[in-house]
């Protein structure tokens, strides 16, 4: 995730202090990391060197966090090219996983029994997700969907591992 | 819409009906099954005029009796013919002693040579039957050497039993039923004028028996409906429009039509074969009579398909089929009374203008009175949806098994409703049919007289010498109680003219016991009985005034200035003449005047006539009628031995009412099957819910309770839908024929009973299927 | 015959069951305890329903042993096992289970009547639990005149009308998109852990298995206690 088009995109609705800006991102993105005030800090500054932000004021007792900004036009424009440019699809190739199966498999290890124990520990998973998802807001419920549904994707690999190693065992035993 | 479009839609339906699976296949024999056993009734019906025509002419060729007083003279070409008809076990046997009395003398049709004297030819039946166990009593009446077979040309069925034997010495006299005739045929074939009142019957009888298969037919078409129309929506997916849709049913419908009308054939000709070799209610034919008429058979072969694409496109009419699925209208329009109420109006008002015309004041328009009859009996197809509707909307509490039916009837009464319309109509048409039978009953049935409870068999002697002591020849025969033959005279008070006049019956003292009780009885006495039968009043005080001891009176006197005078014998009353008690179970009461041969004087004798013999039999012995027969065919071949019976019904309305009942049968038996069919379609259709149903614990017995709901609903609604118009139209149909409207309930309830056992029945039948329909197995979706 | 865990409120051993030359059960183990949600998942024909339809004793098997609440299923008559399902277990399926003619409501108090409440009685307890799972406003119309989800809803209160001890759902929500289905799941389990109800979860989706307490994986006939087996 791009912090900074993050806090951009923040300023749109109007001015704020760093300090307001953090406690906003912690509140809408930040469930699982919330931000130092040193990376708000060297990200607002990176974008006033850009010309994306300005400073709109400075309250009196200094310090950085007391600095207001806004956004500017180019921020703006900056903004909207991000949203508008596609994220690259991320492909894990399950590397660490699929390394173990067939290892598993080359070894005459039990490798049906790492994937039940991987499935097992996935389901643990979308357990607690789907748990604080039923506990949580909307928010809480579209962040853990997400996972889940990578999750579940991750899951149904498994499946058709799974349903597939007698053919996989012949291929990489061959 | 364009003919070619019409032409492409039906002929794409019709390819998928083919080539639908074997889904499609199970749909396809169903409906082809149904319309084709619908299509075999047709066809018979439509043979049954011809069959009718050919009987009658096998009889008229083969008639030989004459009623001209001229006898022809004894000559090359003539022969003698006497009637030996008996019977056999309740079976006419047509019976015929032929001698021919030249070389040109013909031939009975269908026989190839005389049967020399002592030999016969049989009909292949009764040649069967003589052959069999159990006939040593008909082979003994019939002593004579079977030298061939009687062809098809001389007989009216398969099954009728008859023969020819010779004879020689054959005598013609007055008496005698021998007649000498030239040839063979009625000479004047004149058609006779059919009783208007018995045509308005057999057109009634057609209507009632075809409108139900009509309605069968509808329901055929529409078999396996419910699954056809989930595969027509998959061709709404692919675009074809709602009006495509419909004639690709229609043209799926058509395709099992015309598969019906093949197998229909297939089972016509079957059914020809079969009847052509066995019998039904004593009715058998050849096959060959079973030839339908070309234009009837022509008429259905278009009107099958034609119909079946009518239906269908009507029966579409109410789904909406989407490409997603079928749409049974959310929310249907409720059924409407009034156009419902136009048939069955319409069939009255054709039927009103014909009322108290037939016997006697002109006949009655055939085509007003099928119309009519047709109009009423369809429209109960058209009032019961509506019916049932009303009444199902009504209902509701009750328990669960109800809720469930009433609810499911509510849905779609559709489906149970066309069901139950066939036997609505077959039972409507019938009670009409049995109160206009019941009706017209005493119009054709004529009371003999005689009283089967005194006398069980009487013999007419060929030989009508009297007191000739031909009953002593019945003493020791095997189940003959009592035999007596008596003769009979008449008496007056005067030699001409006489004021009182009676008969007299004379006869041995043996004899005149089975008559009346007497005290004592030697040859001489006479008796005179205190009751008198057929007379208003039974006292005899008057002939008992008359028949005082040493009065004068006359045997045979004379009357008027008649040509053939009596023989007027004086005959003077003995002085020990009494009067006694007639007996209650007298074998002949004729007269009251019992008198024995002694007692008259020896010029009397040819003043007697013999009376034949009167016979009491033995209830006890089951074959005591053949044993009778046998030694009446020993002593006197032409002689007739006949059982008593208390009426005696017109032959042609008899053979109405016999057509009617073998019809019904078929009809009912053609209904039930139809009703089997949808009903465990409509099971199929609902398997997974019943299993669902039973996974969560719901009782078997709940669920037949409710399938029997289901069906006894609207089957109740429509008995009594059926009965109502079936009471209408019996008494339009007495009124038309002029007779006094007598409600015969025994017979609605009879009528209304079959039906409602053709529901119980198939209800039964198809509990088996059910209870294996709510297997737990029926959940699997893998 | 062996003695069931402590505790447990159904547990069936070496369950064995072929349909013709399938073995649609080898030897399937099953354990649950009141109030536990157990998701019973597995590939398509892996045994799954059939499993499920053992242990509700809708088939019986062909052997082994079910123990329900310290009764042996096995040894019950038919009419014993429909009256139990009737009176303490509650079913759910995919689809095909709501009596089409019925309304809603009706279809909701169905269970009761059957176990012979009167019908007003059994229609105001359907209402309760049509409103616990928000289709309160579905109770004159009829199956085919409410959505998938509703539908699945109403099916969900007539598996719990009954108040049941043992609920058993065979992918519940397969006929569902994933919102509907989720909030299904979420309201059925929901009222299961309210009434301290216990549920077999037949699914093959993970997400919809993540809603159980554990999950068993049937393969081939057999199951697999993952818990157990780590």
């Amino acid at each position: 995730m791009s912090i900074g088009h993050t806090l951009l995109g923040l300023l749109e609705a109007g001015p704020r202090h760093g300090y307001d800006l953090k406690r906003a991102f912690d509140e809408k993105f930040g469930h699982d990391r919330p931000l130092h005030y040193g990376q708000v800090y060297s990200t607002m500054s990176r974008l006033l060197k850009n010309g994306l932000v300005e400073v709109d004021g400075i309250e009196a007792g200094g310090g950085p966090e007391r600095k207001r900004y806004a956004i500017t036009d180019a921020g703006i424009t900056d903004v909207q090219r991000w949203l508008a440019t596609p994220e690259k699809p991320e492909e894990y190739l399950q590397s660490t996983l699929y390394t173990k199966v067939v290892l598993a498999l080359l070894t005459h290890r039990d490798a049906a029994g790492i994937l039940d124990t991987q499935r097992a520990e996935h389901l643990r998973s979308m357990r607690i997700l789907t748990d604080r998802k039923r506990k949580g807001d909307l928010a809480d419920q579209l962040i853990c969907d997400h996972a889940l549904f990578h999750l579940e994707a991750d899951l149904r690999w498994l499946e058709l591992t799974a349903a597939r190693l007698d053919k996989l065992s012949e291929a990489v035993t061959r | 819409m364009n003919t070619r479009q019409w032409a492409r839609d039906l002929g794409l339906g019709a390819r998928f009906a083919v080539t639908g699976g074997r889904e499609g296949w199970v749909r396809m024999t169903l409906t082809a099954v149904g319309v084709g056993l619908g299509v075999a009734l047709l066809l018979l019906c439509t043979a049954l005029p011809n069959v009718f025509a050919a009987r009658h002419k096998v009889e008229d060729a083969r008639y030989d009796y004459t009623y001209s007083d001229k006898v022809p003279p004894k000559a090359d070409d003539t022969f003698l013919i006497a009637a030996t008809d008996t019977v056999w076990h309740d079976v006419d046997v047509r019976g015929r002693l032929v001698e021919p009395e030249g070389e040109r003398a013909p031939l009975p049709p269908g026989v190839d040579s005389f049967p020399g004297k002592g030999e016969m030819v049989v009909s292949p039946a009764l040649g069967d039957l003589l052959a069999s166990d159990g006939a040593e009593l008909l082979r003994e009446r019939l002593p004579y050497k079977i030298i061939g077979t009687i062809g098809e040309s001389g007989l009216i069925g398969s099954h009728e039993l008859a023969y020819y034997a010779g004879a020689s010495g054959l005598k013609l006299t007055d008496s005698s039923p021998v007649h000498r005739l030239t040839g063979y045929g009625k000479p004047d074939a004149t058609p006779e004028k059919t009783d208007p009142v018995l045509l308005l019957m057999v057109l009634v009888v057609f209507v009632v028996l075809l409108t139900p298969v009509a309605v069968f037919i509808a329901a055929a078409v529409r078999f396996g409906g419910e699954r056809r129309d989930r595969r027509l929506a998959a061709l709404r997916l692919v675009g074809s429009d709602s009006h495509m849709t419909r004639r690709i049913a229609a043209g799926e419908a058509l395709a099992g039509a015309l598969l019906g009308l093949v197998v229909g054939t297939g089972f016509f000709l079957l059914g020809r074969q079969t009847l052509g070799s066995t019998e039904l209610l004593g009715v058998s034919v050849w096959p060959s009579y079973l030839d339908p008429s070309p234009v009837l058979a022509a008429l259905v072969a278009v009107a099958i398909p034609a119909a079946a694409v009518l239906v269908t496109l009507l029966a579409m009419r109410g789904v909406v089929v989407e490409p997603l699925g079928v749409v049974r209208a959310a929310k249907q329009r409720r059924r409407r009374l009034w156009w419902r109420l136009l048939p069955p109006l319409a069939g009255l008002a054709m039927l009103y203008p014909m009322i108290g015309k037939g016997r006697g004041s002109g006949d009655f328009n055939q085509y007003l009175v099928i119309g009519g009859v047709l109009l009423l009996l369809i429209g109960i197809t058209a009032l019961l949806p509506w019916a049932v509707e009303a009444v199902v909307v009504r209902l509701g509490k009750g328990a669960l098994s109800w809720q469930l039916a009433v609810r499911r009837l509510q849905l779609s009464s559709g489906t149970a409703v066309r069901m139950v319309n066939g036997i609505a109509v077959a039972v409507a048409g019938a009670i009409a049919l049995q109160m206009l039978f019941t009706g017209t009953q005493s119009q054709y049935t004529k009371a003999t007289g005689k009283n089967p409870g005194r006398v069980q068999m009487q013999v007419d002697l060929s030989d009508r010498k009297p007191l000739s002591g031909v009953e002593r020849e019945f003493t020791g025969t095997k189940g003959v109680r009592a035999a007596v033959a008596l003769a009979v005279s008449q008496y007056g008070d005067a030699r001409r003219d006489p004021k009182n006049s009676n008969g007299l019956t004379v006869g041995d003292c043996t004899a005149l016991r089975e008559l009346a009780t007497l005290p004592s009885c030697k040859d001489g006495d006479v008796f005179v009985t205190r009751t008198r039968s057929h007379y208003t009043t039974p006292g005899n005080a008057d002939e008992i005034a008359v028949v005082k001891p040493g009065r004068q009176l006359y045997i045979d006197p004379s009357y008027g200035d008649a040509t053939e005078r009596g023989i007027e014998v004086p005959w003077t009353v003995p002085a020990n003449v009494r009067v006694v008690d007639a007996r209650k179970d007298s074998l002949q009461d004729a007269n009251s005047l019992l008198v024995t041969p002694a007692a008259l004087p020896a010029r009397a004798a040819p003043a007697l006539f013999s009376d034949g013999a009167y016979l009491r039999l033995d209830p006890s012995v089951p074959d005591a009628r053949e044993y009778v027969r046998n030694v009446v065919a020993r002593i006197d071949p032409l002689a007739r031995a006949y059982s008593w019976s208390a009426t005696e019904e017109d032959a042609k309305y008899t053979s109405i009412r016999t057509g009617l009942f073998v019809g019904s049968a078929f009809v009912l038996a053609l209904i039930g099957a139809s009703l089997l069919v949808s009903q465990l379609e409509q099971l199929r259709e609902r398997r997974k819910l019943l299993s669902a149903l039973v996974a969560f614990g719901t009782r078997r017995r709940t669920l037949s309770l409710s399938v029997l709901w289901q069906t006894a609903l609207p089957v109740g609604l429509g008995l009594v839908l059926a009965t109502t118009v079936g009471v209408t139209l019996g008494s339009v149909l007495l009124k038309m024929t002029r007779t006094p409207v007598a409600m015969d309930w025994a017979s609605v309830l009879t009528m209304t009973g079959v039906g409602a056992a053709v529901v119980g029945v198939v209800t039964l039948l198809s509990l088996p299927p059910l209870l294996r329909m709510m297997r737990p197995e029926g959940l699997r979706t893998e | 015959m062996t003695t069931p865990p402590p505790g447990s409120l159904l547990t069936a051993r070496d369950l064995r069951k072929a349909y013709g030359p399938t073995h649609a059960l080898d030897g399937a183990e099953f354990s649950i305890h009141p109030g536990e949600v157990v998701a019973v998942m597995g590939p398509s024909g892996s045994g799954k329903s059939t499993l499920l339809h053992c242990l509700a004793g809708i088939v019986p098997p062909d052997s082994g042993s079910i123990t329900y609440n310290g009764r042996e299923l096995t040894q019950m008559s038919d009419a014993q096992r429909s009256a139990l399902r009737r009176s303490e277990f509650g079913f759910v399926f995919q689809f095909g289970q709501l009596v089409p003619e019925l309304t809603c409501v009706e279809n909701v108090a169905l269970p009761l009547r059957l176990n012979g409440s009167s019908r007003k009685d059994a229609e105001r307890t359907a209402r309760g639990w049509m409103e616990r799972l928000e289709v309160d406003d579905l109770g004159a119309k009829r199956p085919g005149e409410v959505s998938g989800g509703q539908g699945q809803r109403v099916a969900v209160a007539r598996a719990l009308v009954t108040g049941p001890r043992l609920l058993f759902a065979d992918e519940p929500t397969g006929a569902l998109d994933s919102l509907n289905g989720e909030r299904v799941m979420e309201l059925l389990t929901e009222a299961a852990r309210s009434t301290n109800a216990a549920v077999v979860l037949v699914t093959h989706e993970a997400r919809v298995a993540a809603y159980s307490d554990r999950e068993i994986v049937v393969r081939d006939g057999r199951s697999r206690d993952m818990e157990r087996a780590i």
